[in-house]
């Protein structure tokens, strides 16, 4: 089946990608971790993950690692996600519908500022 | 779960646990056959056949020592409501293969959902694993490995935003366009 994407796209996509990184200095990745065990799927942790990305993308954010990982062990305060700041401990959110998630992006990966109102202290 | 791409989802982090670095997600829709196939096969690191004969069971391991969630069972169950099969082979060393299949007009059979959503999860997720999809229908298939993609980028992370967008239009034009298919074969009445 003819695709419209081509890698030739991609390569273009990956030289822009190199030189934007040029420019930046090596502050280091944002993680931001979705947990996706059964629970978290059932809870909706893919749509979590899914407002994540798109945030990612409508917003143009670099510098942004997204993972999935199995269960995180709090099964009453999935879909969880947990943000790490570049050189900063990992902060734990519980119970992060999309819009919750769109929100922690703004305010903490991209402001700084930890969403304490959503946060799931030890 | 409410479709059948959430417990594709929930299957293949069991194969990400087993260390898998080649996961295959196969899904057919045989409607001539009135079957919809799921498989999901990895090159993890398997199980004996004493592991592998109590995980369709949710009662049999206790939850301590249990390394695969109840995603097996659930899937069993939903494949067997709907008048369909439902396998599990594993060998040590090798890998495990998973394969369920629904009757396909089976009304209490779940919708595919959203596969593209499970598979960009999957893939900007997990960049150490190659992922295969494949959806075959009637009409055609629609394949795509992540592996050209990986060797294209060489170094360039998959959540680099224009990465993610290419990805999720190379994923929903792929499924669409099959979609299509489908439907200008039943419309031209084959």
């Amino acid at each position: 089946m003819a695709s419209v994407k081509s890698l030739d796209d991609l390569k273009r996509i990956r030289e822009e990608a190199l030189k934007k990184q040029q420019l930046k200095e090596t502050s280091g990745k944002t993680e931001v971790i979705v947990g996706m065990g059964t629970v978290g799927i059932a809870a909706g942790a893919r749509e979590t993950l899914k407002a994540i990305l798109e945030m990612i993308e409508t917003e143009n954010l670099g510098d942004i690692i997204v993972r999935q990982t199995g269960n995180i062990g709090l099964d009453s305060f999935e879909p969880i996600v947990q943000v790490a700041l570049p050189g900063e401990e990992k902060v734990t959110y519980g119970k992060v519908n999309p819009e919750m998630a769109r929100q922690i992006i703004k305010e903490h990966v991209v402001g700084g500022n930890i969403v304490t109102e959503y946060q799931i202290r030890g | 779960m409410r479709e059948l791409a959430l417990h594709i989802l929930d299957i293949a982090e069991n194969s990400i646990s087993a260390g898998a670095d080649k996961i295959r997600i196969s899904v057919s829709e045989r409607v001539n056959d009135d079957i919809l196939e799921i498989v999901i096969e990895d090159n993890g690191k398997g199980m004996d056949p004493e592991t592998l004969s109590g995980i369709t069971d949710p009662f049999i391991t206790s939850r301590t020592t249990r390394k695969v969630g109840l995603g097996i069972p659930f899937l069993k169950a939903a494949a067997e409501a709907c008048d369909g099969t439902f396998d599990i082979q594993s060998s040590v060393g090798y890998g495990t293969t998973v394969q369920a299949t629904f009757k396909h007009s089976h009304i209490d059979r779940m919708p595919l959902g959203d596969i593209s959503g499970t598979m960009q999860t999957l893939i900007i997720g997990t960049p150490e694993v190659n992922w295969v999809f494949e959806y075959h229908t009637d009409a055609g298939s629609f394949v795509f490995d992540d592996k050209p993609i990986k060797d294209t980028l060489d170094g360039v992370p998959l959540s680099e935003p224009a990465v993610m967008r290419f990805i999720r239009e190379m994923l929903d034009e792929g499924i669409q366009s099959l979609h299509q298919q489908v439907a200008d074969t039943i419309t031209s009445g084959h």
